[in-house]
Parts: structure tokens; sequence; C-alpha cells
């Protein structure tokens, strides 16, 4: 019932959203300098050409009106054709989305099994040398951002010590038997597991420079949460039940201490997302990210709205899973 | 014979002042002993020095805590955690923030019975069954199934007692555990408390400022002050007239319920100085 509820409601202030979002991308790409119809002629083209190609698009009607035109396409799942390749937007779009989805969930996976690692692993440890030096690694790990970190990643295990592939999704030479674009996925599905291996080569350093701001994200607050749990009188009951201190962690402190670290996680992941954009670019990672940003150098405007609503649609996505994620793991939410 | 025997117990903050100073006492099997003092005096810090529960910034200096004929305090860590969980148990003050709010009841009862002490699951949810019907909770299946924030602070309380008494421990630490329940609520958990006590024949080392409690509760009784043992004796004893001075007027502090027109008489300053005196002289 609540549920029901929590899901309708969701469901209609993401539409609001979503709305906001397209209206806002509308404007800002037609009213930013620069058009696409310059970018596709040759220089030299006559007026003449330049205004036949511009009502082509239909861009010279006000941009009310060419709203109105897209919208009612939207709706109809039609998000109009891309400029440049002249394809349909909603297709590539879709076409790219598997291999961002992949990375990010990649990257977050890296992040909360390394993050909760040295989290548990500095409450053990607590008051010790190693915990000094997590929360040193951790504070290094934050004030470098994502895109830094891929160059740094591509320096060491790139050109230095060249054990993992800086460019591209996957070897292009490889034969690919996948009916899909989630290839990781399909990779480990059909028990491909040498391509697996070549798609995970490919992917690790840029989802590892996604991860590394996370990870020490992560660290910090579900640490810093596990300690303040530690002395609260159910685990100092456990104690006395004659539970190690490891499972007294495991068991008592990390059930309770995991959800403010939770709710933060479903708003870095959306960061982490957005950092896919840079990383992408920075690994020639064929991803949406990638694809957003010759959208934007092409002026390819149908496709950048395209990508900025599915992007809008992924963060709000984000957001209710991790809201109902918290009321699964949280009995006092889930009987309220 | 005595089940503890605390020893000379002193315990220090690191590299601060003395929380215990030289604190013996004696628990046979099957009895019940007072621990009394005002807030600060130690009482607590002597239950979980036994129970080796010490924050960390805290030191056991000197002293013995012998449990059935053992020095706890000689044993490696892992083995003295593993004797303590098989032995002792302890009732909390506090059931509201005892329980863990993540995990069902059941759970939280029968854990450490399949875990540390190596029951079957279902011997232990046997045992849970029973033990909660002991305690006189109503549907005991049900409340296996609940979450600690379904229940009342008194229904708490009767889950941390059953729970504590599910092993069969030799003996049981109750930490104020009236002080956080409705007065309504009080006498029914001392009743239940004593009760189960009896039926065990636990040995109870009852922590508590209510000299009330205390003498409907205990047979022997220990008064603490700023860390030290100041009197060691039986309740006939203490009630009849306590030998120290600051026993005396702690029992004299303590409120008539039968007169309310009566006024409070705290403890008077040349009693607490010459207390003083001597616990950091003497």
């Amino acid at each position: 019932m609540t549920l029901l509820r929590t899901i309708l409601l969701r469901l209609i202030t993401t539409a609001v959203t979503l709305f906001g979002v397209a209206v806002i991308v509308f404007v800002v790409v037609r009213v930013v300098p620069g058009n696409p119809i310059a970018m596709m002629l040759p220089p030299g083209a006559t007026q003449v050409d330049i205004d036949r190609l511009t009502a082509f698009y239909g861009l010279d009607k006000s941009i009310a009106q060419q709203f109105l035109i897209w919208g009612a396409g939207v709706l109809h799942g039609d998000f109009g054709t891309s400029i440049t390749s002249r394809q349909p937007v909603l297709a590539l779009v879709l076409g790219r989305l598997p291999a961002t989805l992949e990375l990010s969930v990649l990257a977050l996976a890296m992040a909360v099994l390394m993050g909760g690692a040295a989290a548990l692993t500095g409450t053990r440890l607590r008051g010790t040398r190693v915990e000094g030096g997590i929360d040193i690694a951790g504070g290094m790990a934050l004030s470098i951002p994502d895109f830094l970190w891929g160059l740094i990643l591509i320096l060491l295990f790139g050109v230095l010590v060249p054990v993992f592939q800086i460019s591209g999704r996957v070897t292009p030479s490889l034969k690919l038997p996948f009916s899909s674009n989630f290839y990781l996925v399909e990779s480990l599905a059909r028990l491909r597991f040498d391509l697996t291996r070549d798609l995970l080569s490919h992917m690790f350093l840029p989802a590892l420079a996604l991860a590394i701001p996370l990870t020490a994200i992560i660290a910090q607050l579900l640490k810093q949460s596990l300690k303040e749990t530690m002395h609260l009188d159910y685990v100092t009951l456990a104690r006395t039940q004659g539970y190690s201190e490891a499972r007294v962690i495991w068991r008592q402190a990390l059930p309770n201490a995991i959800l403010p670290t939770l709710t933060l996680v479903g708003v870095q992941f959306t960061f982490l997302i957005g950092g896919t954009v840079i990383i992408e670019r920075m690994f020639s990672y064929e991803g949406l990210g990638n694809m957003a940003i010759d959208a934007v150098i092409n002026r390819d405007l149908p496709l950048i709205q395209g990508i900025v609503i599915l992007f809008a649609v992924i963060f709000t996505g984000v957001n209710l899973l991790v809201d109902l994620t918290y009321a699964a793991l949280n009995p006092r939410l889930r009987h309220g | 014979m005595n089940y503890l025997s605390v020893r000379h117990l002193t315990v220090r903050l690191k590299g601060g002042g003395l929380l215990l100073r030289d604190v013996s006492l004696e628990v046979a099997a099957g009895e019940v002993r007072g621990l009394v003092g005002e807030s600060g005096a130690g009482k607590s810090m002597i239950g979980k020095a036994i129970l080796g529960i010490l924050p960390r910034a805290v030191e056991i200096t000197g002293g013995q805590i012998v449990l059935d004929g053992t020095d706890l305090l000689t044993l490696p860590p892992a083995q003295r955690r593993i004797r303590i969980g098989a032995t002792c148990a302890l009732i909390p003050q506090d059931p509201l923030t005892a329980l863990n709010p993540s995990h069902r009841i059941g759970r939280q009862i029968t854990d450490r019975l399949v875990d540390i002490l190596g029951w079957s699951r279902m011997g232990a949810e046997a045992r849970a069954l029973e033990l909660l019907a002991d305690v006189q909770i109503t549907a005991p299946e049900h409340v296996l199934r609940q979450y600690p924030h379904e229940l009342s602070g008194g229904m708490r309380q009767r889950i941390l007692i059953a729970s504590a008494f599910a092993a069969e421990p030799k003996l049981i630490i109750a930490d104020e555990p009236t002080t956080a329940l409705d007065v309504t609520v009080q006498k029914q958990i001392l009743k239940l408390i004593a009760g189960l006590q009896a039926k065990h024949g636990t040995a109870l080392l009852f922590v508590t400022h209510d000299l009330g409690v205390v003498s409907k509760v205990c047979q022997s009784l220990s008064v603490l002050y700023a860390g030290k043992v100041v009197e060691d004796t039986t309740i006939r004893r203490f009630f009849a007239g306590p030998a120290h001075p600051y026993s005396a007027a702690l029992l004299a502090a303590t409120p008539k319920y039968t007169d309310p027109t009566a006024g409070l008489n705290p403890v008077p300053e040349a009693v607490l100085a010459a207390v003083r005196a001597e616990v950091e002289h003497g």
C-alpha cells in the first residue's frame, strides 16, 4: 500500500522533472552560439542553401513551435533524427546505453567492494596505524577528481606498465557473437570468458578512475557510522555473548551502519554516471558519454536532447531504486 | 563456594585517575548480591570489568576476577571472551537500545546459542519459545518474528531477560535493569528476574542505586563510594543498622513512599568529606 503510493508519487514527480529537463535543454542548445547547419555546410555555401537546410530541419520556426513538434514526437516514442548520422535518436541512444550502464555498474561495484573493505578493516583496526593509513589514502583519493585519476591510470597501467587496455570497449579484431549491446553481461551468460576477459581489460581502468573517488566516500562514511554504532548497547551486549570483534562488526554493527551510506551512494552514483562523459572520452569508450561529446561538437540538437533526457531518466531511476532498497533494508520503514 | 570472586581489582583511566580502588566482592552460586552506590561510584564499571567490556580508554591495572576457580584476567582474550559468553550474561540497563533494530527478536535470542554454544537452530528456537513463555510474553511465536521497534520497553526488557537466561548462565550481571522503565513495569520486571534467578539458581550481581530494590531481591550487599567498597554486608544486617557512616547516610537518604510529607535527607556533606578522605588515603 505505502510502497504503491511511494512509487506512484515518484512517477509523477519524475514526469515533472523530465519535462523541466526537456524544456531547459531544448532552450539552452538553441540559445547558445553555434548551429548545426553551419557545421554541415562547406565554407562558402550560399544563403539560399543555408535557408533551405534550416527550413528542412525546422530550425526556422520559433523555439516554442519547435518544442511542441519535438514534444509531440517524444510522446509517441519518436525522439527525432540525428542531424549528423541521419538515424533515429532513440535507436542511437539505446544502442550506446548498455556500454555506459555496464561501465557505471562495474565502477559502482568496485567502489562498494573497495570502500566497504576499507571501512570494515579501518573499524576492526581502529586506533591503529592501519586506520590512519586508510584515512590518508581516502583523503588523497577524494582530493583528485575522476578525470585526473583517468590520466594517472593511463600513464601507470597503460603506458609505464601496460597491463590494461586504455582505448575502446573491446578489441576490434574480435568477432562478437552478441545479440544485444550488453557485451559484458552476454559474454558471461554465453560462458565466453575469453571475451569477458577482453572486455574487463578494456573496462578496468575507466571503471577504476570512476570508482576511486566514490570508494573514498564510502570508506569514510561507512567507517564513521560503523564506529558510532560500535558504542551502542546492542553491540556491547553481543560482545558479552562471546562474539569476536570481527563478527560483532559484521553481524551487529554493519546492518545498521550501512543505511546512511546507502543513501549517499545513491546520490554519488548519479555523479559517477555524470563522470562517464569525460572518462569515456578519455578512454575512447563507445558509450553514451562519448556520444554526448560528439553530439555537442556537431551541434546535433536532437541527439543532445535525447541523451540528456536519457541521463535524466537514469538519475531519477537510480534515486527511486535507492529509496526502495533503503525501505527493504530498514525494518522500521518496512512496517511503517 | 563462591562462583565469582573479584579480588583487589584496580581499574584506571589510561594515563588518568583511579576508577576502581582495590575492589573485592564475592557472589556465591545461587546468591543475589546488590551493588549500590551513587552515580559515578563505579558500580557499572565492575560489571563491565567482569564481562570484559570495559571502554578502550580504561585499563585494569591490578587484581583478579576469578570465575569458577579461573582468573579471567590470566586467560588469552579469545578464550576469555568465549568463557564469559558461555557462563555469564548481562541484563542491560536500557532495553530500548540493547536490541539490534535490524534483527528479528528470534535471531537475537537464538543466534548466540547457535553461533557460540553450538546448539542446533531448531533446539535454540524451541528454547526461545520456552523462555518467552517464562517471562510471560503472550503469543511468543509471533514475537519471535517481530522487530524491536514493534515492542514496548517492558516487552523488550522481558526479552532481554529471557535472552540472558537462555544459555543457563552461572552468573548474571543485571546493570540497573529497571532504571529506564516505567514505575508500574519496574515491579513486574523485578519479580520476573527474582523468580527466574530462584528457578535456575543463578548467581546474580544486581547493580542499582535503589535501596528499595535491593531490599526486595538481594541477600547480600556491597556499598561502593568513589570506586571503593566501603561496606560488604548481608541485607539483614544492613537494614538493621549499617556499619559504615556513608551507608547509614545513604539508607537515611532513601525516600519513604509511605510518608509523602517527609522531606528528603541528602547524604550530609560532613559524611561525604569523611568517606572521600577515607577512600583516597585509606
